[in-house]
């Protein structure tokens, strides 16, 4: 099993991957709780974009409406917890379960009534936009008012209820994205992985070759929704509210996936190499701005569009694949 | 092996096929002609699942097959190119093949296996690892075929699969049909412009004008048919 996921990757990529491993497991050692937070959101927006990247990268879908599953699973494990104190390792369960559902619907909708590239893209946005404003007037998770975790100074970290120090939740999402991304090398090894791509490229060839092209579309929506909603329930554990306004907002959509489009579409480390470009440098520059006086809102955003702007100018199929020649690592890394 | 048996198709009031019916034998290699507008690419996009018929019934192997998805035509045994080739740019030339192949087996190593010998075959050997979207017009002609066959099918429909090439390529893709046809038994149907092509592959000649059939049979017959000679071969010299 193992021989065969090593198998055909470049030396050189295994021991830099390696290393990278080795350097994020002893980085809260040396570093300060700053950093750690940091670390934690650059590895968040790894394993998120990694996540939408199974849909967009490796099948062709545009998802612009991801924030519904991060928030779909935060709500549902979170409400769990306040309302009968079970734990999010059991309510993952029904994250899972809710927003595996809520991707098939989304699916089914679309591939049974052929909606397809742009407009594809709206309607997830569609049932984003519905989720915010639902859970606005949904009483059980108190509605637009906010559901609010309890939170108490914890003399150790509780893994079992999620509730502890940063750096445990550095930990738990190093190791999400580490196993997001065994997965995906799994994944785009495999038959579903040659079938997305071959979709991916041309929809029409792909199901001249036999392809199900309902089924594996299908398959990349559910299994992408499944995997971002584990992100959700970190998510809720970790900032302890959820206010439907924030967290379905289409602007949550739009942050997960530029780390991808940035890194590279389709690519394994690109969701990495984009999630470390993007949060590094935005609260490097917030830092830098503070540090200078300089405290305008909005530079993040247009920090954003800058760094997207010169990817799209320069760099059209992301930062990873010219990184990944430099280093003389073949494309896919 | 194939029965296509009264196919109507109309786009809009736009007869493109109409009353339809031929056969193709089992492993017989049979061209499908006419001039442009004809009818052709509609009676493969039919066979091919790509839309049902109005009317009509195609079946193969005995078994109907209109109104079947067109993966679901490939997995009974149907292969097909097209004539606007279609290759996975963004993926390997073997990949590209790798896809065909892994319709007959669910294991990836043993259809990168099947996937090498077909690539070998179509000579596209030497380009392995380079991306389809840097291939010239033959060879995105000879990817598609190379598709197409990995998949393994009973019958190979070609949609002009030698438009555009030069006639040593055009000869050498023959050779690899007939040579499939031969030692494999393999049944095609082929849509083709390029009359070297059809004269020497083709068993049997159907020919389609406005959207039906005014003559089929061997070759030599076809093409001194009258009704033919003047819808469609009038001022050309046939081989």
């Amino acid at each position: 099993m193992i021989a065969r996921l090593l198998e055909g990757v470049p030396r050189r990529g295994l021991a830099m991957l390696a290393a990278l491993l080795a350097f994020l497991l002893v980085f809260p050692a040396f570093a300060s709780g700053y950093l750690v937070s940091l670390g934690f959101l650059i590895l968040y927006f790894a394993y998120v974009g990694q996540a939408w990247n199974i849909m967009m990268g490796f099948a062709g879908q545009l998802s612009l409406g991801h924030s519904l599953y991060v928030g779909l699973g935060a709500y549902a494990a979170a409400a769990l917890y306040v309302h009968f104190g079970l734990s999010p390792w059991i309510g993952l369960f029904a994250s899972i379960a809710l927003c595996a559902l809520a991707g098939a619907a989304i699916g089914f909708l679309a591939f049974r009534f052929g909606v397809a590239g742009v407009y594809f893209a709206i309607l997830t946005i569609a049932f984003a936009e519905f989720a915010r404003i639902g859970f606005d007037h949904f009483a059980w998770v108190r509605g637009s008012s906010g559901l609010f975790l309890p939170v108490a100074n914890y003399a150790e970290n509780d893994l079992w209820n999620l509730r502890g120090s940063p750096r445990m939740f550095y930990y738990l999402m190093l190791g999400m994205a580490a196993g997001a991304f065994v997965l995906c090398h799994a994944l785009l090894r495999s038959r579903v992985g040659y079938y997305w791509r071959a979709i991916r490229e041309s929809p029409e060839a792909a199901q001249a070759l036999g392809v199900n092209l309902f089924r594996y579309r299908m398959i990349a929506v559910v299994l992408s929704a499944a995997m971002t909603s584990l992100a959700g329930v970190v998510f809720a554990f970790y900032y302890n509210n959820l206010f439907p306004e924030q967290i379905f907002h289409v602007s949550r959509s739009i942050e997960l996936i530029l780390g991808p489009i940035i890194g590279g579409i389709g690519t394994l480390v690109g969701p990495l190499v984009g999630a470390l470009l993007l949060t590094g440098l935005a609260e490097g520059l917030g830092e830098l701005l503070l540090a200078l006086g300089v405290d305008v809102p909005g530079v993040k955003q247009v920090f954003y569009g800058v760094c997207l702007l010169l990817v799209v100018m320069f760099l059209p199929d992301g930062v990873w694949p010219p990184l990944a020649r430099a280093l003389g690592l073949n494309r896919k890394g | 092996m194939l029965e296509v048996d009264g196919l109507s198709k109309s786009f809009r009031g736009l007869h493109a096929v109409q009353n339809a019916s031929f056969a193709v034998p089992q492993g017989g290699i049979v061209g499908l002609i006419g001039p442009n507008g004809a009818g052709k690419t509609t009676c493969f996009n039919a066979i091919a699942g790509v839309f049902a018929p109005d009317a009509g019934s195609i079946a193969f192997a005995g078994k109907p097959i209109h109104g079947l998805r067109p993966d679901q035509v490939c997995a009974a045994g149907i292969g097909r190119t097209f004539q606007i080739v279609k290759p996975f740019a963004g993926l390997t030339v073997l990949d590209n093949i790798v896809v065909g192949a892994l319709l007959r087996s669910k294991d990836v190593s043993a259809a990168k296996n099947y996937a090498a010998e077909i690539m070998e075959r179509l000579g596209l050997g030497a380009k392995a690892e380079l991306p389809a979207s840097s291939l010239t017009l033959p060879d995105r002609k000879r990817l598609e075929v190379a598709r197409a066959l990995a998949t393994r099918p009973k019958l190979l429909l070609l949609d002009e699969a030698m438009a555009g090439l030069r006639p040593t390529e055009c000869d050498q893709i023959v050779a690899v049909f007939r040579e499939l046809n031969r030692s494999e038994g393999l049944t095609i149907l082929l849509i083709e412009h390029v009359m070297r092509a059809v004269m020497a592959l083709a068993q049997k000649i159907v020919v389609l004008h406005h959207g039906e059939v005014i003559a089929q049979g061997a070759p030599q017959d076809v093409v001194r048919d009258p009704a033919v000679l003047e819808c469609y071969l009038g001022e050309e010299t046939v081989v």
